[in-house]
Protein backbone atom coordinates (compact mmCIF):
# COMPACT_ATOMS: atom_id res chain seq x y z
CA UNK A 1 0.00 0.00 0.00
CA UNK A 2 1.32 3.41 -0.94
CA UNK A 3 0.42 6.78 0.52
CA UNK A 4 -2.03 7.49 -2.32
CA UNK A 5 -3.71 4.10 -1.80
CA UNK A 6 -3.96 4.89 1.89
CA UNK A 7 -5.60 8.22 1.05
CA UNK A 8 -8.00 6.39 -1.30
CA UNK A 9 -9.04 3.84 1.32
CA UNK A 10 -9.49 6.39 4.08
CA UNK A 11 -11.53 8.62 1.70
CA UNK A 12 -13.92 5.74 1.04
CA UNK A 13 -14.58 5.35 4.75
CA UNK A 14 -14.64 9.05 5.60
CA UNK A 15 -17.65 9.92 3.46
CA UNK A 16 -18.06 13.47 4.75
CA UNK A 17 -14.55 14.47 3.67
CA UNK A 18 -13.31 15.19 0.20
CA UNK A 19 -10.34 13.10 -0.96
CA UNK A 20 -8.46 16.42 -1.05
CA UNK A 21 -9.13 16.97 2.69
CA UNK A 22 -7.96 13.44 3.44
CA UNK A 23 -4.84 13.96 1.35
CA UNK A 24 -3.98 17.16 3.21
CA UNK A 25 -4.52 15.45 6.58
CA UNK A 26 -2.45 12.36 5.68
CA UNK A 27 0.42 14.50 4.41
CA UNK A 28 0.20 16.73 7.49
CA UNK A 29 0.33 13.75 9.85
CA UNK A 30 3.62 12.49 8.47
CA UNK A 31 5.11 15.98 8.04
CA UNK A 32 4.27 16.75 11.63
CA UNK A 33 5.79 13.44 12.77
CA UNK A 34 8.94 14.13 10.74
CA UNK A 35 9.25 17.61 12.28
CA UNK A 36 8.90 16.16 15.77
CA UNK A 37 11.66 13.62 15.11
CA UNK A 38 13.79 16.40 13.59
CA UNK A 39 13.53 18.25 16.92
CA UNK A 40 14.83 15.10 18.59
CA UNK A 41 11.49 14.36 20.26
CA UNK A 42 9.79 10.96 20.36
CA UNK A 43 6.29 10.04 19.18
CA UNK A 44 3.89 7.63 20.82
CA UNK A 45 0.82 6.36 18.98
CA UNK A 46 -1.28 4.14 21.26
CA UNK A 47 -1.93 0.71 19.79
CA UNK A 48 0.44 1.41 16.92
CA UNK A 49 3.94 2.01 18.21
CA UNK A 50 6.50 4.61 19.17
CA UNK A 51 9.31 6.41 17.41
CA UNK A 52 12.48 7.50 19.13
CA UNK A 53 15.54 9.33 17.94
CA UNK A 54 18.83 7.56 18.44
CA UNK A 55 22.17 9.29 18.21
CA UNK A 56 24.90 7.57 16.26
CA UNK A 57 28.41 8.66 17.21
CA UNK A 58 30.90 9.83 14.59
CA UNK A 59 33.08 6.98 13.38
CA UNK A 60 35.78 6.14 10.87
CA UNK A 61 34.36 4.42 7.86
CA UNK A 62 35.85 2.98 4.75
CA UNK A 63 34.84 3.35 1.16
CA UNK A 64 34.34 -0.29 0.22
CA UNK A 65 35.25 0.38 -3.38
CA UNK A 66 38.52 2.21 -2.90
CA UNK A 67 39.45 1.10 0.64
CA UNK A 68 39.93 4.74 1.53
CA UNK A 69 39.28 5.73 5.18
CA UNK A 70 36.66 8.43 5.61
CA UNK A 71 35.09 10.22 8.55
CA UNK A 72 31.43 9.41 9.08
CA UNK A 73 29.82 12.30 10.97
CA UNK A 74 27.59 11.80 14.04
CA UNK A 75 23.95 11.52 13.02
CA UNK A 76 20.46 10.97 14.30
CA UNK A 77 18.41 8.02 13.14
CA UNK A 78 14.75 7.22 13.79
CA UNK A 79 13.93 4.02 15.63
CA UNK A 80 10.48 2.40 15.61
CA UNK A 81 9.17 0.08 18.30
CA UNK A 82 5.93 -1.68 17.48
CA UNK A 83 3.07 -1.35 19.98
CA UNK A 84 1.57 -4.36 21.73
CA UNK A 85 -1.74 -4.33 19.87
CA UNK A 86 -0.19 -4.03 16.39
CA UNK A 87 2.50 -6.58 17.26
CA UNK A 88 -0.23 -9.10 18.04
CA UNK A 89 -2.30 -8.18 14.97
CA UNK A 90 0.68 -8.78 12.67
CA UNK A 91 1.50 -12.16 14.22
CA UNK A 92 -2.03 -13.59 14.15
CA UNK B 1 4.17 13.64 20.84
CA UNK B 2 0.92 11.69 20.92
CA UNK B 3 -1.97 11.29 18.52
CA UNK B 4 -3.71 14.21 20.25
CA UNK B 5 -0.68 16.42 19.54
CA UNK B 6 -0.73 15.40 15.89
CA UNK B 7 -4.39 16.48 15.68
CA UNK B 8 -3.54 19.73 17.48
CA UNK B 9 -0.65 20.45 15.07
CA UNK B 10 -2.68 19.99 11.94
CA UNK B 11 -6.31 20.94 12.57
CA UNK B 12 -5.96 24.71 12.06
CA UNK B 13 -3.75 24.16 9.05
CA UNK B 14 -6.47 22.21 7.24
CA UNK B 15 -9.36 24.46 8.28
CA UNK B 16 -11.54 21.63 9.57
CA UNK B 17 -13.06 20.92 12.96
CA UNK B 18 -10.75 19.33 15.49
CA UNK B 19 -13.20 16.46 16.01
CA UNK B 20 -13.27 15.75 12.26
CA UNK B 21 -9.49 15.83 11.95
CA UNK B 22 -9.26 13.52 14.95
CA UNK B 23 -11.63 11.03 13.27
CA UNK B 24 -9.58 11.00 10.08
CA UNK B 25 -6.27 10.64 11.97
CA UNK B 26 -7.80 7.68 13.81
CA UNK B 27 -8.92 6.14 10.48
CA UNK B 28 -5.48 6.62 8.97
CA UNK B 29 -3.74 4.63 11.72
CA UNK B 30 -6.49 1.99 11.76
CA UNK B 31 -6.19 1.53 7.99
CA UNK B 32 -2.40 1.20 8.22
CA UNK B 33 -2.76 -1.36 11.03
CA UNK B 34 -5.26 -3.49 9.16
CA UNK B 35 -3.15 -3.44 6.02
CA UNK B 36 -0.10 -4.63 7.99
CA UNK B 37 -2.23 -7.27 9.75
CA UNK B 38 -2.90 -8.74 6.28
CA UNK B 39 0.86 -8.99 5.79
CA UNK B 40 0.93 -6.21 3.23
CA UNK B 41 3.62 -3.53 3.40
CA UNK B 42 2.81 0.16 3.77
CA UNK B 43 4.98 2.68 1.95
CA UNK B 44 4.72 6.28 3.04
CA UNK B 45 6.83 8.29 0.64
CA UNK B 46 9.24 10.72 2.30
CA UNK B 47 8.59 9.07 5.69
CA UNK B 48 9.35 5.36 5.50
CA UNK B 49 8.14 1.82 4.84
CA UNK B 50 6.55 -0.64 7.24
CA UNK B 51 7.13 -4.29 6.28
CA UNK B 52 5.95 -7.54 7.85
CA UNK B 53 8.81 -10.01 8.07
CA UNK B 54 8.48 -13.75 8.62
CA UNK B 55 10.91 -15.02 11.26
CA UNK B 56 11.95 -18.67 11.39
CA UNK B 57 11.96 -20.61 14.65
CA UNK B 58 15.33 -20.47 16.35
CA UNK B 59 17.01 -21.71 19.49
CA UNK B 60 17.12 -19.29 22.34
CA UNK B 61 17.67 -19.25 26.03
CA UNK B 62 15.57 -17.99 28.87
CA UNK B 63 17.91 -15.33 30.27
CA UNK B 64 16.41 -15.72 33.76
CA UNK B 65 16.67 -19.49 34.13
CA UNK B 66 19.39 -20.21 31.56
CA UNK B 67 17.15 -22.91 30.11
CA UNK B 68 17.38 -23.69 26.38
CA UNK B 69 14.15 -23.18 24.48
CA UNK B 70 12.85 -22.76 20.98
CA UNK B 71 11.68 -19.35 19.89
CA UNK B 72 8.71 -20.05 17.65
CA UNK B 73 8.33 -18.83 14.07
CA UNK B 74 6.61 -15.47 14.04
CA UNK B 75 5.81 -12.41 12.03
CA UNK B 76 7.33 -9.12 13.09
CA UNK B 77 6.95 -5.57 11.90
CA UNK B 78 9.94 -3.65 10.66
CA UNK B 79 10.27 0.03 9.79
CA UNK B 80 12.79 1.41 7.32
CA UNK B 81 12.99 5.18 7.38
CA UNK B 82 13.19 7.07 4.11
CA UNK B 83 16.31 9.03 3.13
CA UNK B 84 14.17 12.15 3.14
CA UNK B 85 13.20 11.64 6.78
CA UNK B 86 16.82 10.97 7.79
CA UNK B 87 17.92 14.10 5.90
CA UNK B 88 15.28 16.23 7.66
CA UNK B 89 16.47 14.85 11.01
CA UNK B 90 20.10 15.69 10.28
CA UNK B 91 19.87 19.06 8.58
CA UNK B 92 21.72 21.76 10.43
Amino acid sequence: MTKSELIGQVSEKAKNFTPKDVEVIVNSIFESMAETLAKGDGIEIRGFGSFKVKERAARKGRNPKTGETIDVAAKKVPFFKVGKELKEMVNK
Amino acid sequence: MTKADIVENIFDKVGLLKKDVSDVVELVFETIKHTLAKGEEVKLSSFGTFTVKQKRPRRGRNPKTGQDMTITARKVLSFKSSHILRDIMNRK
